[in-house]
């Protein structure tokens, strides 16, 4: 029985094509990934997306400027409120318009909880996915405290149309000050706490270091823009570089990671979270007093024109490029998607690793695929 | 008791406010009176700009000086129009010579009045001159454009993109597949004759075989 050579099957194929497919936990929604392996290392991988594709872009031009604005909530669901500020502020640009201080400074208090908020959500399911799963019930139980302020605020907690074009539509509440300056002193020693479950662990360090490293010339090759690219050595940060809202008066640091492996990545966004923190308090403390509505039209007309404007989103690089023509509705929004773009290095970062690295990679680059696929 | 029909939802122009009732008309009304015909032949008619000079378009003009290059600015905003058969060149120029090395965004536009329908959009920044630029490369219908992957190859996707929503075909490009829609979907969305109207009448028609009722 054994003296004829046994037949080749597709056992012995030095090649796998495995389908990981759209409905998996670990992928962050509905991406699917084909993945080739020899054995279980990873020889190449192919994504495959659009399941969350919903129109935006073609939407935008049949609405008017102000009924478009819930729209982009919906896009990167998580952090809701800073798509909402990239929106406005571009079309506020558009109109030459600005907006108060007021409203400048509650608009970046909100969006650096957004921050905050999504970069928890992140850690949580992040966590999550490579097998530590008390992470996730920690960052969710801060996350609740962002959550209520913004619905004190709004009355939305996930998707909040937060800012309209011009400033905001809501005066903060009576506490507002108080409850965000409770959370700023609640908020660092918890960040310690997951640094103590995390950080120093091995299973942890193990799994992170050294998986899905991009280097700082292939990341601004690929155009990956946010925390993936500062945990590549790159110190950039459009808060920085082009300040908008009230982050020229704020101060701040950038923080950047030196390999670009997965652990950077991780720890860039727990600096980042504490550096929201100290931004908070810093515009919490100097809230200037005054109106919190532009000089905007009532009907918005933007001359013919085209702009584009971009802000530093928890993923990345959040750009909206709007053409006008003179009339109520766009006549082309593109949003400029940072996980989309942030997505294509997914390939580069996941060669030669393991299966289990994929999740791992998958997590790191902080997908949302209501982003990736508008 | 309704006092107003509700919105129809694939109807263009329709928005609730009375003043913006004029626009309710076809939409098409108020786009053609929008877009200003501008005299010269060779500036597309659109988004209206002051003329832009300063090194980078001289640097340009000199090392390109057989490249018909237009430069302008609006908003502070600086872009350049450049032949599509040229757009590699310069965007290799422009990353290495002038820094721009990051290529922030690659998109489309669809004017179908003009004569070269499509513009190609390339949102360029610079790290270390801290500097937005714009390239944008008038495309015609049946044209396609050279692939920027030589020079970034994160527009991979973006080109994909852009050939998913405009039909826009980028050459060289080593995977030029749809990317968001499903590989057999037929038509470009974003192109300015696509309805929503009637991609619901086909697929209504393909798989439930009756006429819509839209």
């Amino acid at each position: 029985m054994a003296t004829s050579t046994p037949q080749a099957t597709f056992l012995d194929a030095n090649e796998i094509v495995i389908n990981m497919g759209p409905q998996h936990p670990s992928t962050h929604g509905v991406l699917r990934v084909i993945l080739k392996l020899d054995g279980e290392k990873v020889m190449g991988t192919e994504c495959i997306i659009g399941y969350l594709h919903r129109g935006v872009e073609k939407i935008a031009e049949n609405r008017t400027y102000v009924q478009f604005a819930p729209y982009v909530d919906r896009m990167d669901y998580v952090a809701a409120v800073s798509n909402g500020l990239g929106y406005c502020e571009a079309i506020e640009k558009l109109l030459n318009a600005e907006a108060p201080p007021r409203a400048r400074y509650v608009r970046t208090i909100l969006t650096e909880l957004n921050r905050i908020s999504s970069h928890l959500l992140w850690l949580g399911t992040h966590a999550l996915d490579l097998g530590a799963i008390t992470p996730l019930f920690y960052t969710f139980r801060e996350r609740e405290e962002i959550l209520k302020i913004f619905e004190n605020y709004c009355g939305a907690r996930l998707t909040t149309h937060a800012f309209r074009i011009g400033g905001l539509q809501y005066e903060t509440y009576d506490g507002f000050e108080e409850q965000v300056k409770a959370f700023c002193d609640y908020f660092p020693p918890k960040v310690d706490e997951y640094e103590t479950l995390l950080t120093g662990n091995r299973i942890w360090l193990e799994r992170t270091k050294g998986v899905g490293i991009l280097k700082a010339d292939e990341a601004i090759d690929m155009c990956v823009t946010g925390p993936v690219l500062r945990a590549s050595g790159v110190k950039w940060d459009l808060r920085k570089a082009k300040p908008y809202a009230a982050y020229a008066e704020l101060d701040f640091d950038i923080p950047t990671g030196p390999n670009g492996d997965t652990f950077d990545r991780y720890f860039v966004r727990m600096e980042e979270m504490r550096q929201s923190i100290r931004i908070v308090r810093q515009a919490v403390a100097k809230i200037p007093e005054g109106p919190i509505m532009g000089k905007v039209p009532k009907i918005m007309k933007p001359p013919v024109g085209e702009i584009y404007h971009s802000i530093e989103a928890p993923k990345g690089e959040l750009g909206y490029y709007v053409v006008s023509d003179g009339s109520t509705q766009p006549y082309r929004v593109r949003v400029r998607p940072p996980c989309f773009i942030n997505l294509q290095a997914l390939d580069r970062m996941c060669r030669g690793h393991l299966v289990a690295d994929v999740v791992a990679i998958i997590g790191t680059i902080d997908i949302v695929l209501g982003e990736v696929d508008r | 008791m309704p006092e107003e029909k509700p919105p129809v939802v694939p109807k263009p122009g329709e928005a609730p406010a009375a003043p913006a009732a004029a626009t309710s008309a076809a939409k098409a009304a108020p786009e053609a009176k929008a877009h200003p015909e501008k005299p010269a032949a060779v500036a597309p008619s659109g988004p209206v700009g002051e003329p832009w000079t300063g090194e980078i378009v001289e640097a340009l003009h000199k090392t390109f000086p057989e490249i018909a290059i237009q430069a302008f600015t609006y908003l502070t905003q600086n872009y350049l129009i450049i032949p599509r058969e040229s757009v590699v060149p310069v965007a290799m120029f422009l990353k290495t010579e002038l820094h721009f090395n990051l290529l922030a965004d690659l998109t489309a536009a669809d004017y179908p009045k003009r004569e070269k329908r499509f513009e190609v959009v390339y949102q360029l920044y610079s790290f270390s001159r801290n500097e937005r630029l714009r390239v944008k490369a008038p495309v015609g219908e049946q044209e396609s454009i050279e692939s920027v992957i030589p020079v970034w190859s994160g527009a991979d996707w973006m080109e994909r993109e852009v050939y998913d929503m405009f039909g826009i075909r980028f050459e060289h490009h080593p995977n030029m597949k749809r990317i968001l829609l499903p590989d057999e979907w037929e038509g470009y969305p974003l192109r300015k004759d696509y309805g929503i109207l009637q991609q619901d009448e086909r697929w209504v028609r393909e798989n439930l075989h009756i006429e819509s009722g839209q």
